[in-house]
Formats: structure tokens, C-alpha cells, sequence
């Protein structure tokens, strides 16, 4: 056996050995975001209670806050294959990034919008420029210049290099959105979930929650793993041109 | 290497100079502190005090307050529907000479707690238990 010897990190670089992995893992991670992302709807707009203070507007969090969770994780996540890519030259990390920035992108822009039709109601304004809400639209023009940066090369590699050195540098907005709240005044409430002293959530809105959370999570994983194939398959198709047109 | 470290330290800098452009609001201890200028417009930010609101047509008069200083406050027009007494407001507008601020947009601010109703009628209810058997334990 010799994947044993062959560091985790790097047995599933092999674009085979992922591609068994990716077919083990798409049936159950595309089971769970269907259940995660059902249960976690009928809860959100049937089985959980008004709030207090906002009434039925409250169900807008179900939507606002696991799109802003992925907003971070997904850039944090692809910050950490950057630097895979970078220093061990890990093949599938450079894809991965690749990969996952149309789905950070488009967490974002969820987050951004269902944010700003909370708002409105709520504080009584559509969009402020206070520091949570400007280091978060940061975070999506971050994402849509890696996704024009990544393509503006005649060399994929030389794109993907010249990417995932622009998520590094972005990766100081993370902080920046995270303890906005707690730096500054902005219009927008601080933390709910993660405080020191617990979640602010009821038990009964904290359950949709995080069933949310669960499915956007899931969601997540199964869309990359697609799109992490098709960038496999793109480049062997490329490959296998440029074998070919040389004959 | 050298050049995350350029950027980090860039982003501090650039952090710490907009430091007063970064605050989206002004307590009214800051106003009482920085001595704005009345003309200039700003915003200010606090809680709605309890009982300070007072209705007259479409203008509204309050006072916000950050449990230290308190500034009142008149304004005329719509008001967002979680503008309550007690909860969090910010407002821009200009501080008039005798020291009232004249707010042209108010915006209500919530905190981070969210329950349901019959939730946080329980804990007003303990709350105020709790306070009335401190009164009487209080009292001789």
C-alpha cells in the first residue's frame, strides 16, 4: 500500500483518488442538504415563533445569517487552499479555489440582499454605510475580482497563481466583517451566535437556524465537489487537445 | 512574506486613519465631549429614553441617551416601526444653538437578542418579581 506513506494532504491531489472519493461522498452530502434545507424551511416559516421585537420579519434570519456564515467560511476556506496551492503546489487546492468562488460569491450576494430587505422594515433604511455592511460588500467586490482575475490569463496556472494570491490579501476583510460590530458604532446588532456567553437565539429559533446553517453547509459541499469534477474534467480535455493538435 | 507584512501594517494605518469615519454615530457623551459644531451634520446614536417620547402631528419629540448624557431630540416625518422606548435608535441630523438636535432621518437599531413573545413576557414578569422582592427585602 502506498497511500499510506503519501501525506493526507496530498493522497487526494490525484485527481482519481478524488474523483472515488468525490462519487462516495455526493450521494450523502446531497441527501443531507435536500433534508437539512427542508426540515430547516418548514421550521423557519411554520414551526417557529415571531420575535418579540419584529414580529414575522424575524424569519428573514434564516436566510440572512447562514448566507453571511458561508460569505466567511467559504473565503476562509479558500484563503487556506490558497496557501496549500502556494507553498506544496497542491493541484487540487488551486481548482478548489477556483471552484468555490462562484459560491462565495453568490452566499454573499444573499446575504447582501435578504440583509437589505431585513433592513428596510426593521431599522428603516434598504442600505447604510456603516462598517459591517461596507466590509461586507468588500468581501463580495473580493470575490468578483478573483472571479475576473482567475480568467484574465492565457495560462490557467498563471491565473490560478495570480487568484489565490488576491484571496490572501483579501483575507484581512474576515476580522474586519467579524468584530465590525464590536469595534466600532454601526447600526447593525452585534453577534447573536457566537458570544462569549452563549447564542442571544431562543432554543426555538436557534433550531431552524442552525438546520439552515446545516443545509447551506451541505449545499456547499455538493455543489463543489461538481464543480471541482468538471474543473478535473476541463483540464484533461485541455490536455488532451494539446497532445493531439501537437501530433 | 515581507510584502504580507507591508499590507498588514497598510491596513492598520489606513484602519487607525479612518478610525472617526469608521463610527457611524456619535453618543451623546462623545457630543458632550468633542463640542460639535452646531450646522454640522452627524449622526447620533443611543437609546430611545422611556417615557421621553412625545407626539405632536408628524413631529415626534425624545430623548436619546447613553445612560450617562442625554440630548433631546425633535423630529417630523415617519418613523421605522421599531422605534420604541427603551431600544436603540440612530438619527442624523444638525445640533441647533440652544443644543437640541433636529433630525432629518431616524433609523431604529435592535440588539442581538431575538425570542418569542410569550418568552420575553416571562422574563419581564421574573424581572419584575425579582424587583419587587428586592424592594421588600430592601425595605426596613
Amino acid at each position: 500500500m502506498t497511500t499510506a506513506r503519501i501525506p493526507l494532504l496530498h493522497r487526494y491531489a490525484n485527481p482519481a483518488a478524488f474523483g472515488r472519493l468525490a462519487a462516495k461522498v455526493l450521494p450523502w452530502t446531497t441527501a443531507l442538504a435536500i433534508l437539512l434545507l427542508g426540515l430547516g424551511s418548514y421550521f423557519a416559516l411554520f414551526a417557529s415563533p415571531p420575535d418579540y421585537q419584529q414580529g414575522e420579519s424575524v424569519r428573514i434570519m434564516y436566510v440572512h445569517v447562514p448566507a453571511a456564515i458561508m460569505s466567511e467560511v467559504v473565503y476562509g476556506m479558500m484563503a487556506a487552499a490558497a496557501v496549500a496551492g502556494i507553498i506544496w503546489k497542491h493541484a487540487l487546492a488551486d481548482l478548489f479555489v477556483k471552484a468555490a468562488a462562484p459560491l462565495g460569491a453568490a452566499f454573499t450576494f444573499v446575504c447582501l440582499v435578504a440583509g437589505s430587505l431585513w433592513g428596510k422594515p426593521m431599522w428603516g433604511a434598504w442600505w447604510v454605510w456603516d462598517a459591517r455592511l461596507t466590509s461586507e460588500l468588500i468581501l463580495f467586490f473580493l470575490y468578483l475580482g478573483y472571479l475576473a482575475l482567475v480568467d484574465a490569463f492565457d495560462d490557467p496556472q498563471r491565473g490560478l497563481r495570480a487568484g489565490a494570491i488576491l484571496v490572501l490579501v483579501g483575507v484581512v476583510d474576515l476580522p474586519i466583517i467579524k468584530f465590525s460590530v464590536d469595534w466600532w458604532n454601526t447600526l447593525h446588532q452585534p453577534a447573536s451566535l457566537m458570544t462569549l456567553s452563549g447564542p442571544k437565539v431562543d432554543p426555538s429559533m436557534l433550531l431552524p437556524l442552525m438546520l439552515m446553517i446545516g443545509g447551506f453547509m451541505a449545499f456547499f459541499v455538493s455543489v463543489v465537489v461538481l464543480r471541482l469534477e468538471s474543473e478535473l474534467l476541463a483540464r484533461r480535455i485541455r490536455a488532451w487537445r494539446t497532445a493531439t493538435s501537437e501530433e | 512574506m515581507l510584502g504580507m507584512l507591508g499590507l498588514g501594517v497598510a491596513t492598520a494605518l489606513a484602519l487607525t486613519a479612518f478610525r472617526d469615519n469608521l463610527v457611524f454615530f456619535y453618543s451623546p457623551s462623545d457630543v458632550a465631549a468633542d463640542h460639535i459644531n452646531p450646522g454640522r451634520t452627524f449622526r447620533l446614536g443611543g437609546m430611545v429614553e422611556k417615557d421621553s417620547v412625545k407626539h405632536e402631528g408628524d413631529v415626534t419629540e425624545f430623548r436619546v441617551t447613553d445612560m450617562a448624557k442625554t440630548i433631546g431630540v425633535t423630529y417630523r416625518g415617519q418613523l421605522p416601526d421599531l422605534f420604541r422606548e427603551g431600544q436603540g435608535v440612530v438619527t442624523e441630523g444638525t445640533l441647533d444653538p440652544d443644543g437640541k438636535f433636529v433630525a432629518r432621518e431616524v433609523l431604529a437599531k435592535h440588539d442581538e437578542k431575538y425570542m418569542p413573545p410569550e418568552v420575553a413576557n416571562a422574563l419581564k414578569r421574573a424581572g419584575e418579581q425579582q424587583h419587587s422582592t428586592n424592594t421588600l427585602v430592601e425595605k426596613p
